[in-house]
């Protein structure tokens, strides 16, 4: 899709799209206020409760520190590079997360303004939609490792060069286990495009049997019921791709202080938390997408939830706005609920040695992906084909 | 127009807006003394021992340079598991499928030569 045909479609896209990425920044200091106060609960400590409610308003303390923190650039950096580092960390997450879509597209129908008349439109509920989904979301995402790699090369501190050494290596490592993971999910539904994908897992589980379809009536039509192996092995590359415990050797803070944003302060370190949280959202917006069945309530379909709406008297255009935020709310539980195990497992395990990492990326982790589309290849072909 | 318009749009905006943190951030903070001392990049508490050329590990070059080989060859996977299900259905699974395994043993033998030479060991 483009920008649109007139003024009003323009206007509405990119206000969706500044929308979409305004939602994604202000979701990090809540996800900072969760994690601090999940840590606490899982270690049997208070965490931040001081300010406000829960200490739900330390975050706006943190924000306003962190405005007024003395600028600091150290000795012998690359002024221009250093500068650019945090801002390039801004980026990838925030295009791969506009190509998700977020809920079901909403149709406005024609209507008459300011004396002449507008529409039909439809709206995707994201901020552009490409139709290489994927290939997009992978490409974008790997830029990450250059704001980590500007960062500490012009930091001049040899624990920000050693952090980004082995941050941009082990990224690049389990990218190769992140892509063959998602091949067996491609041979399932034959799509790049999230919104097919998700069109795709509507309804109760069904698959083809030699010419015939099997419906599974109790279970929903999602791919983790597909490609458990593939789910796992994307999600913990996803892991890693993130920086997250256990994978967090690049900011092991007992050999490398903090790792490539060591000489940060203020809002350029903030800049990273928005890079890593955002890569964090969009690892778990992808998880939800190809694996369990998008925007989607389990068994019921857009439609469905749609017509429901009519029945109760809505309009055409409020059936269809109501029924995108109702799912966008399902997206958002599916993702938040991701989120948390994302929480939960830094503070449950411990962190990998460097070559016990490697390991589990090259040896371990791109077999197994390699394995699974192996094995998906095969009973896809199997059960499709028609046995005559 | 193509959807990368919209990407660029999006780009350049969520670009403004680091700029803008950047410079806030620059116009706000306290103007305080900068010595030299304070200017050394962090060291817990020595004298900093600042190295121009620090040495870096080869290994991370053979890592980057593995990486683009087999990220290569899975990017090859991307369109055929795309093409695989229209395959299917006209009848020719089987050729398509012997297609890509004669690739897979390619990319299992590069696989198993790395790990045999040992050039995946990290001390």
């Amino acid at each position: 899709m483009s920008l649109g045909q007139d003024a009003f479609e323009v206007s509405v896209n990119i206000l969706k799209m500044v929308l979409i990425f305004l939602m994604m920044v202000q979701a990090v200091p809540v996800l900072v206020w969760v994690e601090r106060r999940g840590s606490a609960f899982i270690q049997n400590r208070l965490g931040p409760n001081r300010v406000g409610p829960l200490g739900l308003t330390q975050l706006l303390a943190d924000a306003v520190k962190f405005l007024f923190k003395e600028e600091f650039v150290p000795d012998k950096t690359n002024p221009w590079v250093f500068y650019l580092a945090p801002i390039m960390a801004l980026i990838p997450g925030a295009l791969a997360f506009g190509s998700i879509p977020l809920s079901a597209p909403i149709r406005i129908e024609e209507f008459q303004w300011l004396g002449s008349s507008w529409g039909p439109y439809n709206f995707a509920f994201q901020s552009f939609e490409i139709g290489i989904g994927i290939v997009f979301v992978l490409g974008i995402s790997s830029l990450g490792a250059y704001s980590l790699l500007m960062a500490g090369w012009s930091s001049n501190s040899k624990y920000s060069l050693l952090g980004a050494l082995r941050a941009s290596a082990q990224m690049i490592s389990y990218e190769l286990a992140l892509g063959l993971s998602l091949v067996g999910m491609l041979l399932i539904y034959n799509t790049f495009n999230f919104s097919e994908m998700i069109l795709a897992q509507q309804g109760p589980l069904s698959f083809a049997f030699g010419g015939k379809t099997v419906v599974v009536p109790y279970l929903p039509n999602w791919g983790i019921f597909f490609q458990p192996l593939g789910a796992v092995i994307f999600f913990a590359a996803m892991f890693a791709e993130t920086n997250r415990l256990p994978f967090d050797l690049p900011e092991a803070e007992a050999e490398l202080v903090a790792g490539y944003h060591t000489e940060y302060g203020g809002l350029k370190m903030l800049m990273f938390y928005i890079g890593e949280y955002g890569h964090m959202m969009v690892a778990c917006a992808l998880m939800v997408t190809f694996y369990f069945g998008g925007y989607n309530l389990p068994f019921v379909e857009p439609r469905v939830v749609q017509e429901l709406f009519v029945g109760w008297g809505f309009s055409s255009n409020g059936s269809s706005l109501s029924t995108a935020f109702l799912l966008h709310v399902v997206f958002l539980i599916k993702v938040l609920f991701l989120l948390w195990i994302f929480i939960w497992v830094r503070w449950s395990l411990p962190r990998f040695r460097y070559d016990q990492l490697m390991d589990l990326g090259w040896k371990t982790m791109l077999p197994w992906a390699l394995g699974n589309t192996v094995l998906t290849a095969v009973a896809v072909l199997l059960l499709r084909s028609s046995w005559t | 127009m193509s959807p990368l318009v919209s990407v660029l749009v999006l780009g350049l905006f969520v670009a403004l807006f680091g700029i803008a943190l950047v410079i806030v951030s620059s116009l706000l903070g306290p103007r305080l003394i900068q010595s030299a001392m304070k200017k050394r990049p962090y060291e817990c508490g020595l004298e900093g021992e600042i190295k121009d050329d620090t040495k870096i590990p080869i290994k991370y070059y053979l890592t980057a340079i593995l990486f683009i080989l087999f990220d290569i060859e899975i990017i090859f996977m991307y369109p055929w598991a795309v093409a695989y299900g229209d395959y299917i259905s006209a009848g020719n699974g089987l050729y398509i499928f012997g297609a890509m395994a004669f690739f897979l043993v390619v990319f299992i033998f590069g696989l198993v030569w790395e790990i045999k030479t040992k050039a995946l060991e990290w001390e």
